[in-house]
Formats: structure tokens, C-alpha cells, sequence
């Protein structure tokens, strides 16, 4: 099959986007099945990528194919768009698929991320790309491939209750803080991969595309824009958000995801947004 | 002792493995209320009868139909996997003889009970612990026990623990792999002497695989003898054991060890 990008202007040692032409033909059949039934896990040929497994393998190979000339790109990796896996991961592209790049979450059409959704609503059009490290939701219950694909195919998703029953019986409360389980359009359980579950809420009915990569596992999933999200929770035990008491030290931003930094030998620490984006606009917006 | 239609019914139930057949055309009716034992030595063929009748095992030959409650008369191998693991786990029961396979080890004793109730849609935590309560207290287990794990209790609590997370979901057909062995005697007895009251209290039905003639005589009220995989013989228990026909029925009965 003819490659019909113009290679001129990027590295031509490679193709457009560093994949060859036929992986991002069968990634994009992979993520065109994964929107058509939302939350279910569609196997794909995982490529090597150059860089190590739990880098960012499976969300490079989904941007990768899904990236144009047209395209600006943002990368964050735990909600920082300045931390080396982001900037190797943005450099990467800028180089292979000759995109240009940005740290504003308005102006990107496709946002790779690893552990954050950012602070900013998403809007229609944009592409939220997610690095997953395990697809399977039920694997810390049930070991078995064979046996948690016949437990997604019936619907029975009664052991993840149980953990979360588990969870209140021991601590007193749901403790799971990331990678809390969400279920999808009401169908299918969802690891929403290691995001805080402080964005859960944020992939509810979300106006952008989600694509889930996971590389090492070789599975794709994805939340089209609209769609319910809902994460799981006893009548009597609602789900609920991580809150904080202090507001960010540079921002002030009482609703954004705050990191706790350790500044100094005494133990003297503060408060920050994890989202540096969205911290930096907030402090330009209040300069006069 | 019938009220119409029997619970579970078999016709010519054969399993071969390989060239072999493990139980070879058994038929049978079991009537609600009914505790049907089957006895034999190792190796008759008990379980692999007891893993088809649950539909654990898929037979080579022959039927098992279910008078279920709500959806009339279902052949068991015919239903769809979603609908017999439904059934599996809201009107059937099935007590391993090691608890640790029938038992989630590693959440506490609370959610193995609740995990029935969870599974069938139970989304209140305080509903599902109460229930989880009132069976620990039905089986004879301290209730400061609720939040420790399996792991932590011995054999026989284990197999009281695993007698409630079946019970919780009011099966009306319990099916039970020899439920006290590997239990010492004395333990033995309390259990026995707790699923008799369970079996009567609540009207269960419960096809008892043992190869103990003692727990066969106290829990059941058939008995069904197995040799090589066949039935050698079929009658009311005290019947069988006091007056054996088969010369290996009587066989069995004559190796009771005298106390």
C-alpha cells in the first residue's frame, strides 16, 4: 500500500508517525471496534515502540495512529507537562510526525496523558489518549484471562463489589484512591487506568473522545464523547472525591487536584496543582 | 413427601473420560425436601455424578432437567452459560469438601458471605453486613470473627463459613462434595448436627456425596450406592444400610469399624 504522507519535512528514515502504514491500519480498526461497544477491551498487535514497556508503549501507539499534520499535540504525565516522559514522548512526535506541540489544554486536539485528566474542560473534537498499565479490571480477582473475559461477557461484576465491601469492612471507608473501577455506558467494567479518582467524575459524559492504550497487554478501549460513566459505590457508602483543606500555594485554586511537596529539611511543605497547565493560566490570569 | 414434579431429575447420565466411563446411565428423581446420599468406595465416580448434576461438567450422554421456581422446567445442559451460573448461585448451593475451593481466602468471612448477595445486585453495605451477621450466628461462628479472613479459622469453621456463603441466597438444592471429611470427629458431629437443623429449617433439597455411611445414615433419606461408576443399588437409607442386597453394599456395611 502506498504511504500517501509527504515525508519531507520529518526524520523520512521512518514512516509518517513512526508506524508503518498497516499497524495504524489495524490500531485504527482496534480503536474503531473499541468506540463502536464502549469499555470493552480490544485486542491489538502491540508493536515494539522505542521505549521501555510502562512508559507509555500502548498511548503512543494509539496517538501514533491516530495523529495527523493538522494536529497539535499536548503530553502530561501526572498531570505535568514538563516531566521527561512528557517531553521525550512530545519530542518524539514533533520529530516522526512533524506535529506541532503545546502545554495548553484548550488549544490541543490530541492529549496523551498518563495518571491526570487535566483541570480544564475537554470540548468536542479533542482526543483525550490514556496510558494504561493494566486494561483488566478484574484481574486482582481472577487471575485467569480465559475467566475474566466470561465474567465481562455475562455482566458479572459481583467480585468487584466484594473488594469494595472488603474496603469498608477494613478501613471503614472505599479506600481505593486511583484506578477506582468505573462502569461504562452500563455495560462493561472499566479500569479507568491510574488516574486519581478524583477525575472520575471528569470522564462522565465527557465531550471528548477517550482512548485507552495499554502496551504491555495489547488491548485498546474507549469512551466515546457522552457517555455515562459511573463508578461504582454501596447505596450507603456513595463515591466520593479526594479534598483537600489547604488551597495551591501558587495558584490558589481550591478545586484543582493539589500534589503535596516536602520543601525543605524541617518537613515545611505545601500544596500544589498536580495539573501545571492549568496552575501557570490561573496565575498569568490574575497578574494585572 | 412429593408435591408434584420432582426438584431435579437425571435419565442415563454418562460420563466417559477418555475411553473410560466415570458413571455410566444414572437416573434418578429428587423430590423436594429430599436429601439423596450417594455412597461408594474412591474412584466410583461420586463426584463426576455430583459436578454433572450441577452442571459443572458437561455429561457425554443422558439429561439432568430442574423444577426451578420461577422459569418452570429447565435441562440444565441445555441453558445458556449465563443462565445456569445465575442459577448456580440464587437457587442452588454447592459445599466443596476443602473449603479453600469453594471459599474467596482472601477477603474476611463478612464478604464471602455478602459476595452471593453482591452478585445477584445487593448495593447496601449495612443490609448486606446485617445478613452476613444473621448467617454467621445461623452457622454457629463468632461474630467478632466477622472481618478476619479465612485464612485465619480452622478447618471446621471454614466449612461452617462456607455452608453460610451457600446458604445466603436461600437455594432450594444444595449439592455437597463430602462436607465433613477431612474433619476430625467431634467436629464432624457439630456440623452434621448443623446441616440437619439448615435442611429441615428451610426446607432444602441437597444431593450429599460422602463415602462415610455414618454421615450418609444421619443426614439422608436415600441412599444411592456406587461401584465402578455404576448404581448397585437404590432404596430408602436405613433400608440399604440395614439390609443390604448388593454384595458390595454389603460389603461397605460390613466394613464399618466396630467402636
Amino acid at each position: 500500500m502506498p504511504d500517501t504522507h509527504d515525508t519531507s519535512s520529518s526524520d523520512s528514515a521512518y514512516n509518517y508517525a513512526y508506524l508503518d502504514e498497516q499497524t495504524k491500519r489495524m490500531i485504527r480498526r482496534a480503536i474503531l471496534k473499541a468506540v463502536a461497544v464502549p469499555g470493552y477491551q480490544v485486542p491489538f498487535g502491540g508493536r515494539e515502540m522505542p521505549l521501555p514497556y510502562g512508559w507509555g508503549t500502548g498511548g503512543i501507539q494509539v496517538t501514533a495512529a491516530i495523529i495527523g499534520r493538522d494536529d497539535t499535540l499536548k503530553v502530561i504525565d501526572q498531570g505535568a507537562d514538563d516531566t521527561t516522559n512528557a517531553v521525550s514522548i512530545r519530542r518524539f512526535f514533533a520529530k516522526v510526525a512533524d506535529v506541532a506541540t503545546t502545554t495548553r489544554t484548550e488549544e490541543a486536539t490530541v492529549i496523551q496523558t498518563r495518571h491526570r485528566v487535566p483541570e480544564t474542560p475537554l470540548k468536542e473534537g479533542q482526543i483525550l489518549v490514556f496510558q494504561v498499565p493494566i486494561p483488566e479490571p478484574l484481574r486482582m480477582l481472577e487471575p485467569r484471562e480465559t475467566e475474566t473475559r466470561t465474567l465481562h461477557a455475562l455482566t458479572e461484576y459481583g467480585g468487584m463489589q466484594v473488594s469494595l465491601y472488603e474496603s469498608i469492612a477494613r478501613h471503614g471507608r472505599i479506600s481505593k484512591a486511583y484506578n477506582y473501577p468505573v462502569l461504562v455506558n452500563g455495560r462493561y467494567m472499566m479500569s479507568p487506568s491510574p488516574i486519581p479518582k478524583f477525575d472520575n467524575p471528569k470522564l462522565d459524559n465527557n465531550a471528548a473522545l477517550q482512548l485507552y492504550g495499554a502496551g504491555r497487554e495489547k488491548r485498546i478501549y474507549a469512551v466515546p464523547p457522552y457517555t455515562p460513566v459511573k463508578s461504582l459505590d454501596f447505596d450507603d457508602h456513595p463515591f466520593e472525591i479526594e479534598t483537600w483543606s489547604e488551597c495551591c500555594a501558587l495558584c490558589g485554586s481550591k478545586e484543582s487536584f493539589l500534589d503535596e511537596m516536602i520543601v525543605d529539611d524541617d518537613g515545611k511543605r505545601l500544596f500544589v496543582c498536580s495539573d501545571t497547565d492549568y496552575c501557570q493560566e490561573r496565575q498569568q490570569a490574575d497578574k494585572p | 413427601m412429593s408435591d408434584g414434579a420432582p426438584l431435579l431429575s437425571t435419565r442415563g447420565l454418562t460420563k466417559r473420560f477418555g475411553g473410560r466411563a466415570a458413571c455410566r446411565d444414572v437416573s434418578f428423581d429428587l423430590w423436594p425436601g429430599e436429601v439423596l446420599g450417594i455412597v461408594g468406595e474412591s474412584g466410583s465416580g461420586k463426584t463426576t455424578l455430583l459436578n454433572c448434576l450441577a452442571g459443572r461438567l458437561e455429561p457425554d450422554e443422558g439429561s439432568v432437567t430442574y423444577e426451578t421456581a420461577s422459569m418452570g422446567t429447565v435441562d440444565v445442559h441445555g441453558l445458556s452459560e449465563a443462565r445456569r451460573r445465575l442459577l448456580a448461585r440464587t437457587e442452588w448451593g454447592f459445599v466443596n469438601q476443602d473449603a479453600r475451593d469453594g471459599l474467596r481466602m482472601g477477603v474476611s468471612a463478612g464478604a464471602n458471605i455478602g459476595e452471593r448477595l453482591m452478585a445477584i445486585g445487593g448495593r447496601h453495605y449495612g443490609n448486606i453486613r446485617r445478613d452476613a451477621s444473621d448467617w454467621m450466628t445461623r452457622v454457629e461462628l463468632d461474630l467478632g470473627r466477622l472481618d478476619d479472613r479465612p485464612t485465619t479459622f480452622s478447618g471446621g469453621m471454614r466449612q461452617r463459613l462456607q455452608i453460610a456463603r451457600n446458604l445466603v441466597s436461600n437455594p432450594r438444592l444444595v449439592f455437597m462434595d463430602e462436607p465433613t471429611g477431612g474433619l476430625d470427629v467431634s467436629v464432624q458431629a457439630r456440623i452434621l448436627d448443623l446441616l440437619r437443623g439448615l435442611v429441615d429449617r428451610f426446607h432444602l433439597s441437597a444431593v450429599l456425596v460422602t463415602h462415610d455411611l455414618g454421615v450418609a445414615r444421619l443426614l439422608t433419606h436415600r441412599l444411592m450406592v456406587m461401584q465402578g461408576g455404576t448404581v448397585v443399588e437404590h432404596g430408602l437409607t436405613d433400608q440399604v444400610l440395614d439390609d443390604p442386597q448388593h454384595a458390595y453394599t454389603q460389603m461397605l456395611v460390613a466394613s464399618i469399624l466396630p467402636v
